[in-house]
């Protein structure tokens, strides 16, 4: 018969053998990408790949915003003008007072011999994904390598944190959202500065604020910012305001809910903060302090 | 019959619709019910070409969905293999069913999937959303016919073997 005609069944062998070798790469994989994060670079290349992936599903939303922001009457752009200089003449208004207050603030951080807080560059961003998986809260930006993004940076809105890169690509990166199960964001209260941490709990509404014993003053309606403590996150952005506290005696810790300030599900673009302090800047507040 | 051009851009050109199908944004809610399109396709594949479509092509897609997903990489590889081997081993049968059998078979290819899905979630320490992980299941079993005769139609006309 030879090879000539094409066999209807083709004969299958150890497939079972193939199987488990496969299931051990995988596991191999599993074990270098979850116990010792070792693939990010990899990561970030495959990514690369994927890119024109994402630039044609996004191409629905592009062309929506792009018939929303080209036609438009001429009446709705008169009003939005006028309401947008408004809020740049009160914006405006409230930073003249900025640049004595952050003198002073450096003064006053001065004596107390603690760091000089540095104000953060920014970087704006646009999302152009979400993760297809829901149980994953994560955001694709249109920046990467190239803009000079790097992992770990965080991610804020006009409101507040909404996360941090976790995964730079060259063109693109992919924030990992406060609210994703597995994330958890140092924080402290506003009113009076005691540290918690807050966790994600895979609803974009709600961050679970752990381990708090019972005692504390915490209420509702208090605002959560980032504390700065582990090293992540650029200090005094607000992460959330707590909605719930349930203190059962019985309990050794209360039960905070707290609703982020973002809008995590809402924003098109987002602002990448680069929080590094430069060295010399900080020594040299540090020294003219004692 | 004419000797057909094996037409080697008809599968990779699936596979990018279905990952750009993955990638299309989708509300939060709406997005549970998103069938599991890649895992679809290439379970067509496997049973139409199973001398072309087998282990190799399933870690190369289970990869690139994992990264799509922002999932730990191996999730989709692990489960990926596992159904390729799946439909390997019942392609025969798998041809004569009915569409409305296959859909079952396919229900439970995308369940084994998600069970995947869901025990490499808790190795990171989530906690897991009930039985909703199953609802993409469901739709995919539901669109499978679609699928199906969308893909054997263009099988049929770009004479892929």
């Amino acid at each position: 018969m030879g090879c000539a005609i094409k066999p209807l069944f083709i004969r299958e062998s150890n497939l079972g053998l193939k199987l488990a070798v496969a299931a051990l790469v995988v596991a191999g994989l599993l074990v270098a990408d979850l116990r010792y994060r070792g693939l990010t670079t990899f990561r970030g290349a495959v990514d690369t790949v994927l890119t024109p992936i994402y630039w044609v599903a996004n191409v629905p939303t592009a062309l929506g915003e792009w018939q929303e922001t080209t036609i438009l009457s001429r009446k709705s752009l008169v009003e939005d003008n006028d309401r947008l200089r408004r809020e740049n003449l009160v914006l405006q208004g409230r930073t003249q007072q900025l640049a004595s207050l952050q003198a002073d603030n450096a003064r006053l951080r001065a004596l107390l011999n603690s760091t000089a807080l540095v104000r953060d560059d920014v970087l704006v961003g646009e999302i152009i994904g979400i993760s297809p998986d829901p149980v994953r809260h994560q955001l694709l930006l249109d920046k990467g390598a190239e803009a000079r993004v790097v992992e770990g940076q965080a991610l804020i809105d006009a409101d507040g944190l909404m996360g941090q890169v976790i995964e730079v690509a060259s063109t693109t990166s992919r924030v990992l959202l406060i609210t994703d199960p597995t994330h958890s964001v140092p924080v402290q209260i506003n009113r009076n500065g005691v540290r918690a941490v807050a966790e994600g709990m895979g609803s974009l509404a709600e961050l679970a604020v752990h381990h708090v014993a019972a005692t504390t003053d915490i209420r509702i309606g208090d605002l959560l910012v980032t504390s700065g403590l582990g090293g992540r996150f650029p200090i005094g952005y607000p992460v959330a305001i707590v909605t719930e506290v349930t203190r059962d005696p019985g309990e050794a810790f209360a039960t905070i809910i707290a609703q982020p300030t973002a809008a995590l599900d809402r924003a098109r673009h987002a602002l990448l903060v680069f929080s590094d302090p430069p060295e010399s800047d900080t020594l040299e507040v540090v020294a003219s302090g004692e | 019959m004419s000797e057909p051009t094996r037409a080697y851009w008809v599968l990779p050109l699936t596979f990018f619709f279905a990952l750009t199908l993955m990638a299309f944004p989708l509300d939060r809610p709406l997005s549970w019910y998103r069938p599991e399109w890649v895992l679809l396709v290439m379970v067509y594949w496997a049973i139409a070409l199973p001398h072309r479509v087998g282990l190799v092509t399933a870690l190369a897609l289970g990869l690139l969905l994992d990264v799509l997903k922002g999932a730990a990489i191996g999730q989709s590889m692990l489960s990926f293999a596992i159904v390729v081997t799946l439909a390997r081993l019942m392609y025969q049968r798998l041809r004569v069913f009915s569409l409305l059998q296959q859909s079952g078979v396919l229900f439970l290819m995308v369940g084994v999937h998600q069970l995947i899905a869901q025990w490499v979630l808790g190795l990171q320490g989530a906690h897991s959303p009930g039985f909703a992980f199953l609802l993409p299941a469901l739709t995919s079993a539901l669109i499978w016919p679609l699928v199906f005769v969308f893909l054997r139609a263009l099988r049929r006309s770009q004479g892929v073997r």
